[in-house]
């Protein structure tokens, strides 16, 4: 849900300079390269700590956490069925099949996880070489893609997720991850073309285009390295949009299928227990909550320090 | 101005087209009704599957394209053709159902984006004092929250509050109306169950407006023009009431359109898990049936709503700016 914040950040300032190497000769104080002065202000907000250590954890609890429980995924108690945490062994209780929710919790939230970094990777991609190329080229190239990005935003993606998801039943996660990247790239994709369009100006891209250097290594070489930070932001942003569409469309099996677990399936399962046993749902709920929230807090405390004047960091 | 608008609305018109025929042909592309007829017991006879096929549109053996065609016809002279398995219109259905999510929907909005344009305005004011700090915390964790996982979390919360009064149908958890009720406890009841699924949809636009209207606030507060106003003798809140709340209105106005699918969405799944009979849930039934002419008719009453979100967003747009209005 948060990549419409986006739609108004269109910064061309944000130039990766070349790391400050001390110009002025011989300059007391030590050079700080670029990728250290962000880390430094990144990790002097408040948000950008809590996040980075919120989803250390949970990254953590979610890989190691099912190998130190005794239930494996599917195995069924049928002693206990539906009691509450702490009985029988079972730190969070067991849902209507008798299996531990803890256990199914933790492998949900490990291919919620999996498929939000992933999605948002190839989401990310696409938007750059589409975004470039519709800005680099012009013409009949941009004119399509842009109409491309009206078109996608006029149907909601979850709805043409939701139709295409009978080609889902049976395949695996994979497929998913795919449709999720390409119904989700366009605003990114918009984004990534402004700014094409005021780098294409540049003179060293003049400069390199005039040397005949091909178009191909213009966009990777000179104009993608220039949004790098802007890609980078976009990617944690994408990573929380991937897993709220995901657990959305699990919920109702429009997403990922049976024997595999997602926080979404998880959430589908006992969903008709919510109102008498709502112990089965809240450990799904709240690792959601608490991973969407942590990959938010990094992305904006990434953004502020990667450029501290946006007006972004008010936001 | 005027001119600026039909180009505006013809081109919305267009993208409504097309958009709804990429959803006929995904949805008659990858669904297959006549697997409905495979595994029965005992066999259907081939004539028959054959029959409903046809009836529906939806005989794998036409081509797609001379499907899409009848498909096309009918929409043109206004049918949006059979449902299925029931062979009863899509037309009379949506009749029914898009009022109701009509309801839910213009409520939802106009009192989440009115709570979150206030919310920005005074967390702006008021920048880094209380108001602002627990308004901040609380979008950050709506925007974090999946709509199931934040309408599950009220409807158990509502089934706490039921507990606690003691009346389990104090604040009923699905349904749209009682029809056994009559008179003035039918609409009590009714404007009951109004609530939570309005609450839902509300909070999260609330925090969406929220964010973005004390963002753009804050950059005006700091303008010279709202200076200009406080020199030339207006009170402080006339300045922001007047110049600054106006201007900061502006960039929101055309997100509001973007926005708008994603609201679409979150109403699918209030309609879904609260039980309302809208075109939400006509949507999540359509396709576990693989209903290619229901699926298609959502769609496009989807993409129209898309649409006159984005008309009253470029409406809005020049009522706010007077630069529009000029050229």
């Amino acid at each position: 849900m948060g990549t419409p914040q986006n739609v108004f950040e269109v910064d061309p300032s944000t130039d990766t300079p070349a790391a400050p190497v001390s110009e002025l000769g011989a300059a007391p104080t030590k050079a700080v390269g670029r990728a250290r002065l962000i880390a430094r202000r990144f990790f002097r907000s408040r948000s950008g700590v809590l996040g980075v250590a919120m989803l250390g954890t949970i990254v953590i609890v979610a890989i190691v956490g099912p190998w130190l429980s005794k239930w494996t995924i599917d195995e069924n108690d049928f002693a206990h069925i539906l009691t509450g945490p702490g009985i029988g062994g079972h730190v969070l209780g067991t849902d209507s099949a008798g299996r531990d929710i803890l256990v199914r919790t933790l492998y949900g939230l490990r291919k919620s996880l999996i498929i939000g970094l992933c999605a948002a990777l190839i989401t990310t991609t696409i938007a750059a070489i589409a975004g470039s190329c519709a800005g680099f080229f012009g013409k009949w190239v941009d004119v399509g893609i842009v109409w491309v990005i009206d078109l996608l935003l006029v149907l909601p993606s979850f709805l043409i997720l939701a139709i295409l998801s009978p080609i889902l039943s049976g395949k695996t996660w994979l497929w998913l991850v795919l449709l999720l990247s390409i119904f989700g790239w366009m605003i990114t994709g918009r984004v990534v073309r402004g700014m094409t369009l005021s780098l294409r100006e540049r003179e060293y891209v003049h400069a390199a285009r005039f040397m005949g250097v091909p178009n191909r290594t213009i966009i990777t070489r000179h104009l993608l390295p220039n949004m790098a930070s802007l890609l980078i932001v976009d990617v944690t942003i994408n990573v929380s949009f991937a897993i709220l569409a995901e657990s959305g469309l699990s919920f109702f099996g429009f997403g990922v299928q049976p024997p595999d677990v997602s926080l979404g399936t998880v959430l589908q399962e006992n969903q008709t227990n919510v109102t008498a046993y709502p112990f089965t749902l809240l450990p799904a709920c709240f690792a959601l909550i608490f991973t969407v929230l942590s990959v938010n807090l990094i992305g904006d405390a990434l953004r502020d320090a990667i450029d501290p004047t946006s007006g972004a960091s008010r936001l | 101005m005027l001119k600026f608008l039909i180009r505006r609305f013809l081109n919305y018109v267009v993208l409504v087209f097309i958009a709804t025929s990429i959803a006929y042909l995904l949805a008659a592309a990858t669904f297959h009704p006549e697997n409905n007829y495979l595994q029965r017991n005992p066999p259907v006879p081939k004539a028959v599957v054959e029959q409903s096929l046809n009836d529906i549109n939806a005989n794998p053996e036409t081509p797609l394209l001379v499907r899409y065609g009848r498909w096309l016809k009918g929409v043109l002279h206004g049918d949006f053709g059979t449902q299925f398995p029931r062979p009863e219109s899509v037309n009379s259905e949506i009749g029914r159902r898009s009022l109701v999510s009509l309801r839910l929907l213009l409520l939802g909005t106009i009192l989440g984006t009115v709570a979150g344009v206030l919310m920005g305005v005074f967390g702006a004011v008021r920048q880094r004092k209380f108001f602002d700090q627990a308004s901040t915390i609380w979008a950050y964790l709506i925007l974090a929250t999946p709509t199931v996982v934040l309408i599950l979390l009220v409807q158990t919360v509502g089934a706490y509050v039921n507990k606690q009064v003691g009346d389990p149908h104090f604040l009923p958890l699905t349904g749209e109306y009682d029809s056994t009720l009559h008179g003035a406890a039918f609409w009590s009841d009714r404007a009951m169950r109004l609530i939570l699924p309005t609450i839902t949809l509300g909070m999260f636009e609330a925090a969406f407006f929220s964010r973005y209207q004390r963002s753009t606030m804050l950059d005006v507060l700091g303008s010279d023009f709202l200076r200009t106003a406080r020199a030339k003798g207006l009170t402080r809140r006339q300045a922001l009431m007047k110049h600054g709340v106006r201007t900061a209105l502006i960039p929101l106005v055309t997100f509001f359109a973007f926005t708008f699918g994603l609201i679409l969405t979150g109403a699918i799944f209030t309609e879904k898990l609260f039980g309302w009979h809208g075109m939400g849930e006509f949507l999540i039934d359509s396709i576990n049936n693989r209903d290619i002419n229901s699926t298609a008719a959502v769609a496009c009453f989807t993409a129209v709503l898309v649409l006159c979100s984005g008309l009253l967003s470029d409406v809005l747009y020049a009522a706010l700016d007077p630069r529009v209005r000029a050229n």
